[in-house]
């Protein structure tokens, strides 16, 4: 039986802004999959997102939705879930929105290990604003504003995210559209702050910019450089040049921050 | 007008501000009048001007700050050299004669005694240097009365420091008594 | 039974008047001078089953108070100068979403990072004018210990009644000293609660002016409610639109929540002014200083009074323009370079000279230089 998305889908709120060939809507079909799954009730679900084309996920979903400002989801979240520590808080937004502008709550929210999911769809660049380049955009390819090539190194999601003290973090594709559930599932059920990076495509302000002729190509490519954590395993270093690792990353059970708040209240009124 | 000025100044780190809040919350809480604390201090935790201005008064006291000093307390030479010239004729200025050789000229009384050394070698630790100041500003004041400004001291400073910080108190008190029948 | 009384910094009471208030979230981030807040408030919340986050910035600190308003919370934060120039972003946020928020801004000598312990008064118009866009602004400006606290439950009161931002302004003078203060009883403040939705989760809308300029606002996580919240124009179900009519109603509703409450939300107090010649217009610790000088000045046979703004947004337009037309002149100390002069003179329109004194320096205005001025109105 084909699966209903419409019981996760607000009302009267589709058509999405999303252009054709976008992957975000293979993201939040995968959201909706993963939630449904874990029986997450909408009124204590919240979606929280920041500015550009993924942070306009919540304003399609039913439950809790709070669309932000530009790069500040991971710090809104937090005030959600500290207030409210029995809801589901799940961020979503792009990689310039969340490791750019938003870096410093990232990272942030990464070290306090509290206990959200933050799924970070990452298509190299800010599509909303018209395609310039992000942190995420690899090394030499174009952008509106790197037209002879982006001299910029490319930060690693995953790896920042880990290095920041996330304790889940996965990394999947809009190609692999079956795993983005799974990973995401994973990641809510995770007790800490997990982070699930989507390698997306932007056909509309990243692909014609750097010579892909077609959507097709882009979710092509996805497939080709992913390869997952167990097959790389056996592979060499030479085999592995040029791919992307996806499936969990890292996995660490470690206090979350809220439960630490509660202990903090415990001995401050123990104290009193 | 029934308002009084004091200053206590000298480096931080010394704990005049401490002092001033003390001796403003002696004069409020205890003695039944009004008092206002208010300090300016720098940018350093440690070291770096420091002062403390508290104003007595019977009624509401409106600027906060010093205008005429009646009684100041330098704990080093810059703050005497700094803080002495508004000082009011017939004025105290109590230094710490240790810290502050060059006696600032004026009509005003001087008192000196060795504060820091008081509180190092007669009451045990220099920490206390300031309450040892706070307890000789309060004899040579008259502002508070020497059991409410005690009272003040005990219910500022933490339950294991009580006898040091009265003893502290008291030497205070009694070495400007002496000091200022010399 | 007599009450309790303590001798506080300004800072320590405006966090005692948050906790009267009922805040039970705050979100900080360390500056000069405002910092003795959020260690009061990490102290004290946890004791009553709050919570205090430091956050990694300024403007995270904002961010993660209009969350946590969002989700429920009574919510304040507390920054100064360079603090308040972060968070004007989300201050703007907090507007547009019509999220309830205390921002305690202690005034220091800027621009930039200025003076970080020396008293300023030069972030009054940054309380208006600092974030982008129309907007209504509330702020209130304490002139001591007592009052701050007191001031503090009414920014509650007031953000909760117009469901708004509101700011609390004290210069550094009145944020540092220290003061007698009585606490009052429970309840003998009254304490504004949020207005909650009449209707079941499903009629909920979060911007409904069925219920007039202020819908009630529901909370995530509570309720069964469920509804969306955006910086971006919205309509009055919390969807983005770009439709001319709605947004220019929307907008105009915002601003209309303060300006037609005028006189519900301006405070000020008048002293020695009904017969006086000569109105000093002052407001914080300045004030203090004006009082002592208008004192002086009464000594001296000179008929001077003092208009002292407590609200200091919405300004008191109305008093200061009925002012203008009985005084021979009004003198305004203040330690910035004249931005209350500028909302005095925008009333007077040339009614009455206006004689300023500015400060910048780091130092307060002290009563003989206003003396000195109330003597030169003629």
């Amino acid at each position: 039986m084909a699966f209903d998305y419409d019981k996760w889908i607000r009302p009267g709120k589709l058509p999405h802004i999303w252009c054709p060939g976008c992957g975000h809507g293979i993201v939040m079909k995968g959201l909706i999959r993963a939630i449904d799954t874990l029986k997450l009730e909408k009124e204590n679900t919240a979606i929280v997102s920041g500015i550009g084309c993924a942070s306009r996920l919540p304003g399609y979903m039913d439950c809790c939705t709070l669309h932000t400002a530009h790069g500040r989801a991971a710090a809104f979240a937090t005030g959600v879930k500290m207030a409210k520590p029995e809801m589901n808080v799940i961020l979503v937004g792009g990689d310039g929105d969340g490791t750019a502008i938003g870096g410093n709550h990232f990272i942030h929210a990464c070290r306090r290990n509290i206990d959200m999911t933050y799924i970070i769809m990452n298509n190299y660049i800010y599509g909303m604003t018209g395609g310039q380049f992000s942190p995420a955009t690899p090394t030499g390819h174009k952008a509106s504003t790197t037209p002879y090539g982006n001299p910029d190194p490319n930060f690693d999601i995953a790896k920042l995210a880990i290095g920041a003290g996330a304790t889940f973090v996965a990394r999947g594709t809009a190609f692999h559209a079956n795993q983005i559930d799974k990973l995401i599932a994973e990641a809510i059920q995770h007790k800490g702050f997990s982070v699930v990076e989507i390698l997306d495509d932007c056909p509309t302000t990243y692909g014609r910019r750097n010579k892909y002729k077609s959507v097709i190509e882009m979710m092509n490519r996805l497939k080709e450089v992913a390869v997952p954590v167990k097959a790389a395993e056996k592979m060499t270093a030479e085999q592995l040049q040029g791919k992307v690792l996806t499936g969990v990353l890292y996995k660490e059970e470690k206090p979350h921050y809220t439960e630490e708040y509660a202990k903090v209240i415990e001995r401050a009124q123990a104290a009193k | 007008m029934s308002r009084y000025e004091l200053r206590f100044s000298g480096a931080g780190g010394q704990g005049l501000i401490t002092a001033g809040i003390i001796m403003a919350k002696a004069a409020s809480i205890y003695e039944g009048k009004q008092a206002v604390q208010s300090q300016s201090y720098g940018p350093e935790a440690r070291g770096g001007a420091s002062k403390s201005e508290v104003i007595i008064s019977d009624g509401p006291i409106d600027y906060p700050k010093v205008t005429q000093c009646d009684a100041l307390l330098a704990m080093t030479q810059e703050a005497a050299n700094k803080y002495s010239h508004d000082l009011k004729e017939g004025g105290v200025l109590l230094i710490d004669s240790d810290l502050v050789k060059n006696v600032p000229p004026g009509n005003f009384k001087t008192v000196a005694f060795p504060i820091i050394n008081t509180a190092k070698n007669d009451v045990g630790r220099e920490i206390v240097a300031n309450i040892v100041a706070l307890g000789a500003m309060v004899a040579l004041t008259g502002q508070v009365s020497r059991e409410n400004a005690e009272k003040a001291v005990l219910s500022s400073v933490p339950e294991a420091f009580l006898e040091l910080n009265k003893k502290a108190f008291s030497m205070g008190y009694e070495r400007a008594e002496a000091a200022a029948k010399a | 039974m007599s009450k309790k009384v303590a001798f506080l910094q300004g800072n320590e009471a405006a966090a005692q008047g948050a906790l009267y208030a009922g805040c039970n979230f705050f979100g900080g981030y360390p500056i000069t001078p405002s910092t003795e807040v959020a260690e009061v408030m990490s102290i004290e919340l946890p004791k009553v089953g709050g919570k205090f986050i430091q956050m990694e910035d300024e403007i995270g600190a904002m961010a993660a108070i209009l969350g946590a308003a969002l989700a429920g919370s009574k919510v304040m934060t507390s920054t100064s100068g360079p603090g308040l120039s972060l968070k004007q972003e989300l201050i703007g946020y907090g507007c547009i979403a019509e999220i309830p928020c205390v921002i305690y801004n202690v005034m220091r000598g800027g621009p930039s990072t200025g003076m970080p312990t020396g008293p300023s008064q030069s972030d009054v118009m940054c309380a208006k004018w600092g974030t982008h866009g129309d907007h209504p602004a509330i702020c209130l400006t304490p002139a001591s210990v007592q009052e701050t606290y007191e001031e503090v439950i009414r920014a509650f009161n007031l953000s909760e009644k117009y469901r708004t931002p509101v700011m609390v302004m004290p210069d550094e003078i009145v944020a540092h000293m220290r003061e007698r203060i009585v606490f009052p009883e429970p309840g003998e403040i009254e304490v504004t609660p949020r207005k909650a939705p009449t209707v079941p989760p499903e009629q909920y809308k979060p911007y409904d002016t069925s219920f007039g300029d202020v819908p009630p606002l529901a909370a995530f996580g509570s309720g069964g409610y469920k509804f969306h919240v955006t910086g971006l124009n919205k309509m009055q179900d919390g969807f983005p639109t770009t439709k001319a009519e709605i947004v220019q109603a929307e907008e105009e509703r915002q601003v209309r929540k303060v300006d037609a409450n005028v006189d519900d939300i301006v405070q000020f107090e008048e002293y020695l002014l009904a017969d006086a010649e000569v109105a000093v217009v002052a407001y914080g610790s300045t004030s203090r200083s004006a009082r002592y000088a208008v004192n002086a000045a009464r000594e001296q046979g000179i008929k001077a009074g003092m208009f002292r703004i407590k609200t200091f947004w919405p300004f008191p337009d109305k008093q200061i323009k009925a002012l203008a037309a009985r005084v021979k002149g009004f003198v305004v100390p203040e330690m910035n370079l004249g931005m209350c002069a500028l909302e005095i003179e925008r009333n007077a329109q040339g009614k009455a000279p206006i004689l300023g004194i500015f400060r910048v320096d780091g130092e307060p205005i002290n009563p003989d230089q206003i003396l000195e001025k109330i003597k030169e109105v003629k």
